[in-house]
């Protein structure tokens, strides 16, 4: 090869734009091409796919590329600029920025723009589209000063966008112009399902409504005028009424378009100009442009494979569909419309449960061509590779879609053949997955790492349960089993050890590890029992049976710290404090010379007290009023609030009084890991309740519940549960969910873990906690009630118990006797802990600061 | 870590004096699969008491959080019958870090190079003695069995 370098350049860093350049780079175009990027957009490419969850998780978490730029210094990414021109002779691309970029080879990758109908008033300030980061932070900015909002159009990015609409707290309308929504994939019986499922939601549908204006009221939108319909008031007006290719710069260009609209280009991708490609939403291979990701990642892998010599072919695409709304279940996929000569269909009805699917099968019956889901899409993972592999249909096809379908979803995947593709998004077949999981060099171990590896499930996330159930299906062929043992002493995990304890109202260790265990135990499952013994009987943490199963925080009621001393946090509920109570925090401290130390979740920590010690710090504790804050247990440790609407001119609901029955309700409730919680009194946030194990947002009309967040290492926002909730459902599901977790998740697993964990994740839980699907809700609630009408003080209770209270001493032999390997020194004002070097032995080393007696001055 | 122990021995500088037996609890003052603190010349010991009712002392320093916390670990069993990894051996794990020790010899189970000293023990009329600091023997130290102790006493 000549040893010039030649220059690659890619319009667009949208989802297409990011995959043909990963791809350029894994598959060595960069050893040819220098490759140049332009992007319009401020940032990298992200995933518009879950663009709506931008109000969930924020722009970050969307990233396709968060380290910025790409891990290959022939590949140079340039964002915020546009390319405004194309000199096809001079091989040349003008930017925004004045310069200009030389190519031997472009790539258009621009992508698609919402389509506004030219309505008058179209361009008022209140009217947006749907499409970047950028728009829907211009959305949420409006939506906070509006009450309704309207979406014109009611296909998928329609709905997609009400749902956002209503979540951010406006009362919202669909108006759609055909007769049905989602008029594209639904037919009309699954449109009119789909209607209710929607108006369930509290969205209000207008079908077989043409806007004719927006209305206008002091410069601003202010409503829709309908042809034939009385108009819709709304301050917020979302135009999401299809979307056209950005194909200007190939049509200034000279270069051929389709009918309408899109680059066109030929099966490699290539345009009219042999050096000039088109791929992704602007492209129109064969005169058709495709507005769903997984094509446009086919044309990205085409062009590359076409720049390397290869053979690849663009030849269509599966346009199977699902719906990514709360709650709503839809997916169309394959010939959803029975078009194919012969086709047959397959209906199952349940008005009452919503529920309506239908099979469009050939006319032998043997092979399925495609179907419509609504209500329950459960399927549709197994469904829509039935289709493309075009696989011999079982005896009885309606068993697919009949609601016991589910019990049978193991033999359709293994009729699957390798060459079934299992996620479309990312292309990756039943072989590919297999693969992941059989190869000898670093196999994966689980579904979590196939994901990772393969890409399946990674984009849409629609086919998770196929993955996991054929991981599953491998090992369990191969005889390996996934070992989920809590330890070397019980052959169980944490959940059914949870149920063989509760079945059989074990409440001894001695019981449980005889009956279902081996040994005497160990800090694993001690823990764990004691956890577990705590959550079913509420007893005392230190009583007889279970005192030694106790971690030593638990054992101790303090948090140990590096030199073997305690820290003490009393329970301050919601951080709010009397100064009476403060001063006797601080009066403590002084007294027994603790280090003091304001801490994240709104209370405050003394350190440094010795075994010997926490009963007279407590007594004082106590006598003022003080609880135990568990701080030292994997339980409730608080639920921190911003200042509510009592004071703060912005809040909208008392977020404080809602933080303290919170933390009264839930405090010693023994869990699987700690449990955090907030409350904010507004959107604005500042109690960081989405940090947090249950966080609460107030809103105009109630609450939203947002489940499933942490800090920490690997920080997760929780993610909305419900909506616009009254205090007592709020409880309810509240309730509900800590019982659900603290029954079913593994030792140490906070609820993010837990979640992602479950079977269908956060719907799941959606479907246990809000929809009752188990039937388990009294049974949740009536344990949390149970936990709630026996709680006590443990504190209290020690110090009324001469029992527990004879432990805390230093030696037994010696209680008066400070621990000599116990010393301090001071730093800024307050002791610390001085580094040890050794064993002591009292009597040549003593520590200083620790007299003989104890430490308290009174 | 054997440093620490030979400092132990030589501060006190009397060898008869580490060779007595000195009491320092009752034996129920010791919970069944529980350790407590207790003194002995100067030293913070770890004694402890596991289920089949054998009582074992340790050096209460743990090396490696440097810090005097062993006697409040959680006690139980490594190993044994069913689990194809030889003998089942009680042991202590740290509460800080839960390093596991061996009751009966000090022998860091995370870690062969590791050995927190380890001390005779005897029960007698049902008073938990410590004796001297026991030379390493390779797992053979037993322990004391209380009832075979108060038999014998
Ligand atoms: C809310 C929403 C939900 C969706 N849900 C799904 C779904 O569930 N399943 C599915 O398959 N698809 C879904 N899609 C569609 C999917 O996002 C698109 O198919 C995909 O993003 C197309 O990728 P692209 O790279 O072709 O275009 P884009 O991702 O739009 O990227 C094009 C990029 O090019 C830039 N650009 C344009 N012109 C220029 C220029 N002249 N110079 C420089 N840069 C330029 C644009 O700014 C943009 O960043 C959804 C889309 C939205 C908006």
């Amino acid at each position: 090869m000549a040893h010039l370098r030649k220059t690659l350049v890619v319009v667009g860093h949208g989802m297409v734009g990011h995959r043909f350049t990963q791809a350029a780079i894994e598959r060595g175009l960069t050893e040819t091409y220098d490759v140049v990027v332009v992007g319009a957009e401020p940032r990298p490419a992200y995933d518009r796919v879950a663009l709506t969850s931008f109000f969930e998780v924020g722009a970050d978490a969307l990233s396709l590329l968060p380290e910025g730029e790409y891990d290959d210094p022939r590949v140079r990414l340039v964002t915020g600029v546009e390319a405004v021109g194309l000199d096809r002779d001079a091989r040349t691309v003008s930017l925004s920025d004045g310069s200009e970029l030389a190519y031997d080879e472009l790539v258009l990758a621009t992508g698609a723009a919402p389509f506004v109908p030219p309505v008058p008033g179209h361009d008022l300030p209140g009217c947006f589209v749907y499409r970047t980061i950028e728009d829907l932070e211009a959305i949420r900015e409006a939506a906070g000063s509006a009450r309704v909002g309207a979406v014109v159009g009611g296909g998928l990015l329609g709905l997609e966008a009400a749902n956002a609409l209503a979540q951010l707290g406006l009362e919202t309308h669909v108006v759609e112009m055909a007769p049905r929504l989602m008029a594209v994939q639904v037919d009309d019986a699954g449109g009119a399902t789909l209607r209710r499922h929607i108006e369930s939601l509290g969205l209000t549908v207008h079908t077989g409504a043409m806007t004719s204006a927006v209305v206008e009221r002091d410069g601003r939108a202010a409503g829709l005028e309908l042809k034939d319909a009385d108009p819709v008031e709304a301050e917020v007006v979302v135009f999401s009424a299809g979307i056209r290719p950005r194909d200007q710069l190939a049509r200034t260009a000279g270069l051929e378009v389709a009918e309408r609209g899109g680059v066109l280009v030929d099966e490699q991708c290539r345009s009219s100009d042999r050096h000039v490609w088109a791929i992704g939403e602007c492209a129109a291979p064969a005169g058709r442009m495709y507005g769903l990701v997984a094509p446009g990642y086919t044309m990205a892998e085409v062009v590359v494979d076409a720049l390397l010599g290869g053979p690849g072919a663009f030849t269509g695409a599966d346009m199977s569909t699902k719906l990514k709304l709360l709650g709503v279940d839809v997916a169309s996929f394959g010939d959803a419309f029975a078009a194919t000569e012969g086709a047959l269909e397959l209906v199952f009805a349940d008005a009452v449960a919503g529920v309506y699917k239908k099979l469009v099968v050939s006319d032998d019956g043997k092979r399925l061509l495609g179907g419509v889901l609504v209500g329950d899409a459960s399927a549709y993972g197994l469904l829509r590779p039935m289709v493309s592999s075009g696989i011999e249909l079982p005896e009885n096809p309606e068993g697919l879609i009949l609601p016991a379908a589910r019990a049978s979803a193991g033999s359709a995947t293994d009729a699957m053949p390798d060459e079934a593709v299992v996620c479309s998004c990312n292309n990756v077949t039943k072989g590919d997955i297999l693969d992941r999981v059989a190869r000898d060099d670093e196999p994966c171990a689980d579904a979590a790492c196939v994901t990772k590896c393969s890409r399946a499930g990674s984009t849409c996330g629609s086919c998770k349960p196929v993955v996991k159930k054929l991981v599953e299906d491998h090992f369990a062929a191969v005889g390996k089993v996934v070992d989920k043992s809590l330890c070397e002493h019980f052959p169980l995990t944490r959940q059914e050890l949870f149920e063989v304890v509760a079945v059989h109202g074990y409440t001894r260790f001695d019981d449980i590890v005889a009956g279902h265990g081996r040994g005497r135990g160990c800090d694993i499952c001690k823990p764990a029992v004691a956890s577990i013994l705590a959550s079913q009987l509420n007893g005392h943490v230190l009583d007889k049976d279970t005192r030694t199963l106790q971690d030593t925080n638990d054992a101790f009621l303090a948090n140990i710290q590096k030199n073997g001393t305690y820290s003490v946090v009393p329970r301050i509920p919601g951080g709010e404090i009397t100064p009476e109570k403060l001063i006797v925090i601080g009066e403590v401290a002084r007294d027994f010379d603790l280090y003091t130390k304001i801490t994240g979740g709104q209370r405050i920590d003394l350190f440094g007290a010795r075994v010997e010690q926490l009963p007279a710090i407590w007594r004082r504790l106590v006598d003022a009023g003080f609880e135990s804050g568990h701080a030292y247990g994997k339980s409730l440790r608080t639920v921190k609030s911003c200042v509510g609407s009592t004071w703060c001119r912005y809040g909208v609901q008392d977020s404080v009084q809602l933080a303290i029955d919170l933390e009264l309700r839930y405090r010693g409730l023994r869990s699987p890991h700690k449990l955090k919680g907030g409350v904010s009194g507004c959107a604005r946030e500042c109690a960081e309740a989405r940090a947090k194990d249950f966080g609460v947002i107030a809103t105009e009309k109630g609450w939203n519940l947002y489940v499933a967040g942490n800090g920490g290492a690997n920080p997760a926002h929780a993610r909305l549960l419900a909506g616009d909730l009254d205090t007592e459902t709020l409880v309810r599901y509240l309730d509900r969910f800590l019982m659900y977790y603290i029954r079913t998740a593994d030792r140490l697993q906070r609820t993010a873990a837990w979640v992602d964990s479950l079977d269908g994740g956060l719907d799941r839980v959606r479907e246990v906690v809000v929809d009752d699907a188990l039937g388990l809700g009294t049974e949740l609630e009536e344990a949390m009630a149970r936990h709630v009408d026996t709680y006590f003080d443990e504190w209290k209770a020690t110090l009324d118990d001469p029992d527990k209270l004879a432990r805390f001493v230093s030696f037994l032999n010696a209680p008066d006797v400070p621990d000599p390997h116990i010393s301090f020194t001071t730093e800024r004002d307050q002791v610390r802990p001085a580094e040890p070097d050794g064993p002591v032995v009292l009597g040549t080393t003593i520590g200083v600061g620790a007299p003989v007696g104890s430490g308290v001055a009174r | 870590m054997s440093a620490g122990e030979a400092t132990a021995v030589d501060l006190l500088g009397a060898p008869e004096d580490a060779r007595t037996w000195e009491p320092v609890c009752r034996l129920h003052d010791l919970e069944v699969e529980g350790g407590a603190a207790v003194l002995v010349r100067g030293e913070a010991v770890a004694v402890f008491r596991t289920h089949d009712d054998r009582v074992f002392a340790l050096s209460n320093y743990d090396p490696y959080a440097r810090a005097s916390v062993l006697s409040r670990g959680i006690v139980g069993t490594k190993g044994g019958a069913g689990n194809g990894a030889g003998e089942e051996r009680p042991f202590v794990a740290s509460p800080m870090h839960k390093q596991a020790f061996d009751l009966r010899t000090g022998q860091c189970l995370d870690d062969a190079t590791v050995r927190v000293p380890a001390y005779a023990v005897r029960v007698a009329d049902g008073t938990v003695l410590v004796g001297p600091l026991r030379e390493h023997t390779d797992g053979a130290a037993q322990g004391a069995s209380a009832e075979a102790a108060d038999e014998g006493g």
